[in-house]
């Protein structure tokens, strides 16, 4: 077995008892990006996609091969010098491209930011570097974060699914998800704004943690609503998640909403007995609403059996592990996450895009103009996909005095009454008393590429069951339940209280343990095969 | 499609949000736009009760998870040449901005 395929942990383990080195794990891990990867995203690449394009995952924009070397190379005389080069010594790892890297090409999956080269690292980056970590690459997302299976990037040709390449990675954070489900790097740091690193990794069958709004430092993230926008990891185990968090938890002065709060010994919170919590389940979270184009109504359904089942045998584990699962949990307002998030979400990000001009930094028009006014309107016109045009131009609708209709406002109440849902539930001295809610992570089973892109109101319905986390800012934690009949991998989340995090580890660190002997268990993605990896 | 977004609204949007756009691919963000009012029309039938507040912010920023503001002092960035360097336009060490128009706003 190659270093790819081992967690983190064990590979910091051997890396710090010497049994192998940082560069040797490092160099398997750019062999396995090269056996499975296929050409890097790029902005105006070469049209049409190749046979061998629609068989690679494609998780890259940039490899950062000089520079991970040279990351390794020092953990490497760090270790022979007797010196602890951290938790994650020697760990691959991948950044979302919507992370800046000193002196790396930064650029959120867009034009406009294709020659943008970041003076600065976010906080995130420099603790994963604190903590050992090396940095072997940027990986594609939807552009500006902007959607939920990464296909509207710039960056061509997008992320495909390991355990399908005919099938989207989802997203936001699809590349981050891909790549570690493929191994190449054994953790990525995501970002999650309405479901961004949950739902990713529950397409690609991976561990992903979106913590508590404020647990980790906004700092260096290119930011798409700032109220909502939280970084975490993803990682192929509970374990992973958790070493991660460690390692990029706790406040950080550069951002004035990074909470105070100690952060945990998330290991030991990890590690604790789940006999007695109170797991509730939502029959809000096991309905979909869908858009229907033909009709222009929303229409509401059940949720697909193969992922009630999941869902309902995990809970089946958890109450054999000790714990009390409470059904019939009521979050009333559920449903009204998506309309409320194509509000909040839309203003926060036009807000945020017009710091793009053409005149500081990144892409500028190269046709003639007259004036400043007319610079901005041709560079932002040529050099945004149709996705941030589609949040701006919302993002004024719904702003703007001239047709202010009261939605935002509407909205920000909205979300005051799903905080209030999920107060509610978790309310020590409440009816539910719940310690954490669960609920499938997405509506569906990864998708075919092509089947939903460019319908930008079934897109954003496929964050149904994510989105109300990040209006509430509690934490939520996707691990995997299991696989379809199409061999594609469910997720299940568990949501808890602001700064639950530990105990969302240890529900599917139970979880994780109560099922490693079973079948499914051992599968691996198709791609790994194929490549002889 | 529903006409929440009428062309002559969709082109003012356009130029708040300072987008230049061929005529097709604005036809489609338009109609994109008036099916996720579809949407957003849901909030309408939201009972919401008058003294509902208003969440900025989903959890609450108190005294035992606000940090204190940082120190108010100027510091000179380490990288300005890096910085400027990004810029399209030099000239002297400045940043170039393009002649500003003069317009009446409506």
């Amino acid at each position: 077995m190659s270093t790819c395929d081992l967690p983190a942990y064990q590979i910091a383990e051997l890396i710090r008892a010497k049994q192998v080195s940082a560069l040797e794990v490092l160099e398997d891990t750019l062999k396995r990006v090269k056996q499975v990867d296929g050409r890097p995203g790029e902005v105006d690449a070469p049209a049409a996609e190749t046979v061998e394009d629609r068989a690679a995952v494609h998780a890259f924009t940039l490899v950062t091969e000089d520079y991970a070397r040279q990351q390794a190379r020092q953990i490497d005389s760090q270790i022979q010098a007797g010196e602890d080069p951290g938790p994650l010594a020697g760990v691959p790892y991948t950044a979302k491209d919507i992370f800046t890297v000193r002196g790396i090409r930064s650029t959120a999956g867009s034009k406009i930011l294709s020659n943008y080269i970041s003076p600065y690292s976010a906080t995130v980056v420099e603790r994963m570097q604190e903590a050992g970590a090396v940095l072997v690459g940027k990986v594609n997302l939807d552009e500006f974060t902007y959607g939920s299976s990464s296909e509207s990037s710039a960056y061509k040709p997008v992320p495909r699914n390991p355990w399908d390449t005919s099938r989207v990675t989802g997203g936001s954070s699809g590349g981050s998800a891909a790549a570690v489900a493929a191994g190449e790097g054994a953790i990525s740091l995501g970002t999650d704004t309405g479901g961004s690193i949950r739902h990713p990794a529950s397409f690609c069958g991976t561990v992903g943690l979106k913590p508590t709004y404020g647990r980790v430092s906004r700092y260096g993230l290119i930011a798409f609503g700032s109220s909502l926008d939280c970084p975490g990891p993803l990682a192929r185990s509970v374990t992973d998640a958790a070493l991660t968090l460690q390692a990029i938890a706790g406040q950080d002065p550069r951002d004035a909403t990074s909470a105070t709060v100690p952060v945990p010994d998330y290991l030991a919170e990890m590690a604790k007995d789940i006999r007695g919590l109170r797991i509730g389940l939502s029959e809000e979270f096991f309905r979909v609403t869908y858009f229907d184009s033909e009709s222009m109504e929303l229409v509401e359904n059940p949720i697909d059996d193969q992922i009630r089942d999941a869902v309902l045998s995990a809970a089946g584990f958890l109450a054999q592990l000790g714990a009390d699962i409470v059904t019939d949990v009521p979050l009333p307002h559920t449903k009204y996450g998506v309309p409320t998030y194509f509000v909040i979400s839309r203003v926060e990000a036009s807000s945020n895009l017009l710091r793009y001009d053409g005149v500081k930094y990144g892409y500028r028009t190269s046709a003639p103009f007259a004036d400043l006014r007319e610079l901005y309107r041709k560079t932002r016109g040529e050099a945004f996909g149709v996705e941030p045009k589609l949040r701006m131009l919302m993002g004024v609708y719904l702003s703007a005095a001239q047709f202010d209709k009261g939605y935002y406002q509407r909205a920000l109440k909205a979300r005051a009454l799903i905080r209030q849902d999920f107060e509610a539930i978790f309310d020590p001295q409440g009816d539910y008393r719940l310690d954490a809610l669960l609920t499938p992570t997405a509506p569906t089973t990864a998708f075919p590429i092509g089947s939903v892109y460019g319908d930008s109101v079934l897109m954003q319905y496929s964050d149904q069951l994510t989105v109300t986390t990040n209006h509430a800012g509690i934490p939520g934690l996707t691990f995997p339940v299991g696989f379809d009949r199409e061999g594609l991998p469910i997720g299940a989340q568990v949501l808890g209280p602001d700064y639950s995090e530990g105990r969302l580890l240890s529900v599917a660190r139970a979880y994780e343990l109560a099922t490693e002997n079973e079948d499914w268990r051992s599968r691996r993605p198709p791609i790994l095969a194929d490549n002889g990896s | 499609m529903t006409d929440h977004i009428s062309q002559e609204d969709f082109r003012k949007l356009a130029d708040l949000a300072s987008l230049e756009l061929p005529e097709e691919e604005a036809e489609y963000l338009r109609r994109e736009l008036n099916n996720q009012m579809v949407s957003i029309e849901v909030l309408e039938s939201i009972p919401i009760e008058a003294e509902t507040g208003l969440a900025a912010h989903g959890l609450p920023y108190t005294d035992e998870n606000s940090p204190l503001p940082r120190p108010d002092v100027a510091r000179q960035d380490p990288h300005r040449q890096e910085i400027l360097d990004q810029a399209p336009e030099l000239e002297d060490g400045y940043i170039v901005v393009p002649d500003i128009s003069q317009e009446e706003l409506d």
